[in-house]
């Protein structure tokens, strides 16, 4: 190896460890004294299983939400003709222009009216349908021949069934990066859960990670342990998935 | 049949459709005609023309939100863009252990900031926390992190005998902590960003260089930096909205009432979350809305127009 490899390698090495150095002081923190009972200790002491339970579902059924009106939506966008499409694409982009904090206080404010603050509705379904899937999606559904839908339609496939059959299992790549950015997104979600729920039964991890850290602000062995295995499902998902999903995030950079 | 074909295109998009409508185009419209209301705990007290934004450009304590997230931005920003510039360069072409590395930066980018601020918290703490830790070890003073109002520049130039004041004292060091966080948490994301961008320049320019005889920082200079550029511009904006919208590291590692030290790191985001929800001042929490939501605007235009021209030119 030339000497400038190794400069190289050592820089890049100092930086990971730097990188990495509060992932293990967090790590290390979390063992000291009570070792692996302080991860029982932070589980019992607040409902966390209720939290990750929450949070699964929340996940779950945003997830399954996004998929089915994205992949209708933009197939329409993408395949059909008809008078307003391009008016109504423009309202859903128009939409990506307004970040989230903007239109905080009166979302709160229908959903009160609704009767859906401290419901599973106000975390689920304001979510159920993203923007910026359907516009990945319909890139794709664009690029695929027009001929592939001529022969199926030949063949009897309804236009659903072509979406269902053809277009969706042709799209692979592009359905597991929506799949990573909604999961990442709603694991993650702090703020809007944080407004529209209240009572414990309904809390989502992340709310149930910020009170544990007010509450318990001085038993760091716990909050560390807490703060550990709040990560780790997405930590194993990044690592599975590491290829496609640094991928995806620089093919369209997009950050939450 | 034929009839069923002309409908169902809108039938394809009406779950989407509704979603969008009831609960982005509402609410965000809702929020302009808000900020021109009185709206409160009470509920809707008739319009009031421009008072929130008369009070809101009167009001020291916005201000000071604002003071304070310029701070962030022109500390979190720059940073953002060197640091990764500098990995992504060293990451470059064939590389023993290349995708471990990029793993290990990567990994901040997708733990939740909640997690990040709880654990950085720790490693914040003026007594026992591990960074003072390491200071007092090398024989430095502890400093109290998170709870120190006092702004950097003060810090280092009363020991000369100066006193700035006001924004001279610069960002407290509270706030520049959350900027150390946020630059860490997003470093990974940055990098992945300016590795793509230097993977699009063709090998040519770089063989040409060289055989013009340009040293490594020549080839920089007048290759690299230019002709990335784009991605430069495109990193450095959207650093920008995301540090403006900063909101969960300072909710959890300065927690409310206060925002931080002496309202030092009370950012817009946060100063609208608490006229918001503790006060329930809908009315003067949309007005700061609108606030924010022109300025982001105002930087995602100007993007799209430099970036524009980019395209042209190339």
């Amino acid at each position: 190896m030339k000497s400038g490899q190794i400069l190289k390698q050592t820089l890049l090495l100092a930086g990971g460890v730097i990188m990495l150095m509060p992932f293990l002081w967090m790590i290390s923190t979390s063992l000291e004294q009570g070792g692996l009972n302080n991860y029982v200790e932070a589980w019992t002491r607040v409902p966390f299983g209720t939290y990750f339970l929450n949070t699964l579902i929340v996940t779950g059924l945003t997830l399954i939400g996004v998929l089915i009106t994205s992949s209708l939506a933009a197939y329409s966008f993408a395949t059909m003709e008809y008078p307003g499409r391009d008016t109504l694409f423009m309202l859903f982009l128009s939409t990506m222009m307004v970040p989230q904090p903007v239109y905080l206080a009166p979302s709160y404010v229908l959903l009160a009216k609704l009767g859906w603050i401290d419901t599973y509705f106000a975390l689920i379904v304001p979510w159920t349908t993203n923007v910026f899937s359907i516009f990945l999606l319909r890139q794709h559904f664009k690029t695929l021949p027009k001929s592939l839908f001529e022969a199926a339609r030949l063949d009897g496939c309804s236009r659903l069934g072509y979406l269902w059959r053809v277009a969706l299992p042709l799209s692979k790549s592009v359905i597991a990066t929506i799949m990573l950015f909604n999961v990442v997104g709603s694991w993650n979600s702090f703020m809007w859960p944080l407004v529209v729920t209240h009572s414990e039964k309904l809390r989502v991890l992340q709310v149930g990670l910020s009170y544990f850290n007010q509450e318990q602000s001085s038993n760091y062995q716990l909050l560390m342990a807490a703060s550990t295995f709040s990560i780790l499902p997405l930590l194993l998902l990044f690592l599975f998935a590491q290829k496609h999903l640094v991928g995806s995030y620089s093919r369209s950079g997009l950050k939450d | 049949m034929r009839t069923g074909s002309r409908v169902s295109p809108y039938l394809y998009i009406l779950p989407a459709l509704i979603i969008v409508i009831c609960f982005r185009t509402i609410p965000i419209l809702a929020s302009f005609t808000a900020s021109f209301s009185d709206y409160d705990i009470g509920g809707f007290h008739g319009f009031v023309g421009f008072s929130n934004y008369e009070r809101m450009f009167t009001d020291a304590r916005f201000w000071n939100s604002v003071t304070n997230t310029v701070f962030f931005v022109l500390g979190v920003v720059p940073a953002g863009i060197m640091i990764p510039l500098t990995l992504a360069m060293l990451l470059r072409g064939e590389l023993k252990g290349k995708t471990v590395f990029r793993t290990i930066y990567f990994l901040p980018v997708v733990t939740s900031a909640v997690a990040v601020s709880v654990v950085w918290t720790w490693l914040f703490k003026p007594e026992a926390g591990p960074i003072n830790g390491v200071i007092v070890a090398l024989g430095g003073d502890p400093l109290m992190w998170l709870r120190e109002p006092r702004g950097i520049f003060e810090m280092m130039l009363s020991p000369l005998g100066i006193q700035p004041k006001g924004i001279f004292a610069g960002p407290s060091l509270a706030l520049v902590s959350l900027m150390i966080v946020s630059v860490w948490k997003s470093i990974g994301y940055n990098t992945v960003l300016f590795l793509a961008g230097l993977e699009n320049i063709p090998n040519n320019y770089y063989e040409a260089a060289k055989l013009d005889g340009a040293g490594k920082w020549g080839t920089f200079r007048h290759v690299t930096w230019p002709l990335l550029s784009p991605t430069t511009f495109y990193v450095l904006i959207m650093s920008t909205i995301a540090s403006f919208k900063t909101f969960a590291l300072v909710y959890v590692m300065t927690p409310p009432p206060g925002g931080g030290p002496l309202g030092t790191t009370n950012v817009i985001v946060f100063y609208l979350f608490q006229k918001a929800f503790d006060r329930f001042d809908i009315g003067y929490a949309s007005a700061i809305s609108v606030f924010l939501f022109i300025v982001l605007l105002g930087l995602t235009i100007t993007q799209r127009r430099v970036g524009e021209r980019r395209v042209h030119y190339s």
